[in-house]
């Protein structure tokens, strides 16, 4: 046990079950990114996927309001400490973007319209772990969370679920992305509090 | 190492506003930190509940110690006990500091614009402070934008600055309340960039604040021409995250 701090009562809101450890929930939806809200127009969004035989497999806006949707709700962390339960969200599992694609390499680089980066592993998006989402609680998702469309992995910290995706790349070694390369944790699981290096 | 828990032991606090107080805390071993970057606060309750937050680095106090200043939060779990309860002699557990991506660099040469909301101010007076205790000569300068001057938090050591030589610019915007002479109102375009580095400058240039002035203020410089890779921004509450 730490440091005792004989005044401090706190919340206590912690044994809620769900509720990861070192996280407290909040019922708004903070915003947090690092720099300008890129502003993308549908009529030029598009979704690459890049694998190491270099084939490119892009989907237009038309094109990804055309694959299956889901329509889903999952509980959100925050590497900041706020955890945010029932978070309803529409868009299209990860598994369908990779039907057709031939590829063995066992990590990705997602990249980000305003030049984010984040590394996820093969198995951390496979299997209805992830999806790209175009919708949040019934309505188009508002640029400052992601607009027009947003990775969402759920089960990882959210600075993984990359805001403004535009596309990702195949890759052989577990190379780190952006927050990844700025202190954060390679991996980022929050019942293991991979919060930092 | 920013992953381990270490104990601080707090040796001063003081109130900078009614509502923000800086904690001064110290450790058994050195401690450093880049300004912007921040750290995480660990409380225990006597029952061993325990609660974390983040807070911004205000700056350090080398070798061994650091200075955070925390607002109190309307119903904040953390932040009244760190504002109204903690008193020096206390101790509490830090994590960190964190951060490589909001932080100004000494070794860095390009002109700098710091433009703080509120508490925003806080990790920009580290950035402040590190590039005096550097010496360096990169033209730095801050705007900031308050409720009213009862609001601003390190009023005397950013007058001192003012009057130092070389001076640091600091240009106040007043949103509810004013001294006697100076405009109210909230921040627009208008009011905002005439009072900073122009974008010929090409200035690196920081933004902290609460998420709607930190999304309006990137905005408007993007539209005005500087160069979007060169802002950073930060919100309140928050470290950087990607989300």
């Amino acid at each position: 046990m730490g440091i005792i701090s004989s005044g401090f009562r706190g919340r206590r809101n912690k044994d809620q079950p769900g509720l990861p450890p070192g996280q407290y929930l909040t019922e708004s939806f903070p915003v947090l990114s690092a720099g300008p809200t890129p502003r993308i127009d549908t009529a030029e969004w598009e979704f690459q996927l890049t694998t190491e035989a270099g084939q490119v497999h892009s989907w237009s806006w038309d094109d990804f309001q055309n694959l299956p949707q889901e329509e889903f709700t999952v509980d959100i962390h925050c590497v900041t400490s706020w955890s945010k339960f029932g978070t309803r969200w529409k868009g299209v599992s990860l598994d369908t973007f990779f039907q057709d694609v031939d590829t063995s390499h066992p990590y990705t680089m997602f990249s980000s319209y305003g030049g984010y980066t984040t590394n996820l592993p093969m198995e951390d998006i496979l299997n209805g772990k992830a999806w790209i989402v175009h919708q949040f609680d019934g309505e188009d998702l508002q640029p400052a969370h992601g607009g027009p469309a947003r990775l969402l992995v759920p089960h990882l910290y959210f600075w993984k679920s990359a805001k403004w995706v535009r596309g990702l790349r195949m890759m052989e070694r577990n190379d780190p992305g952006f927050w990844e390369t700025n202190g954060y944790n390679l991996h980022g699981d929050p019942w293991l509090e991979e919060r930092y290096w | 190492m920013s992953r381990t828990w270490r104990t601080a032991d707090v040796v001063e606090a003081r109130f900078e506003t009614a509502t923000a107080r800086t904690i001064a805390l110290q450790f058994p071993d050195p401690v450093s930190s880049i300004g912007g970057q921040h750290v995480d606060i660990r409380l225990t309750a006597p029952d061993g509940y325990t609660a974390v937050r983040s807070y911004s680095v205000a700056g350090t106090l080398p070798p061994t110690g650091l200075e955070i200043t925390v607002e109190e939060l309307e119903d904040g779990e953390v932040s009244p006990y760190l504002v109204r309860d903690l008193t020096v002699g206390d101790q509490v557990e830090m994590r960190g500091p964190v951060g490589g991506w909001f932080v100004w660099q000494p070794s860095d040469t390009s002109p700098v614009q710091l433009i703080g909301g509120g508490s925003g101010v806080v990790p920009l007076m580290a950035m402040v402070r590190s590039h005096r205790a550097a010496g360096s000569t990169v033209p730095m300068q801050l705007l900031y934008s308050v409720r009213g001057p009862s609001s601003v938090i390190y009023r005397g050591e950013l007058e001192k600055l003012e009057a130092s030589s070389p001076p640091l610019p600091v240009e106040y915007v007043y949103t509810r309340e004013a001294p006697a002479g100076d405009p109210v109102g909230r921040l627009s375009p208008a009011t905002l960039m005439p009072r900073i580095l122009p974008p010929a400058a090409d200035p690196a240039v920081f933004i902290c604040g609460a998420t709607g002035f930190v999304e309006a203020v990137a905005a408007w410089l993007v539209e005005a021409g500087y160069t979007e890779g060169r802002i950073k921004t930060e919100r309140y509450g928050g470290t950087g995250d990607g989300s």
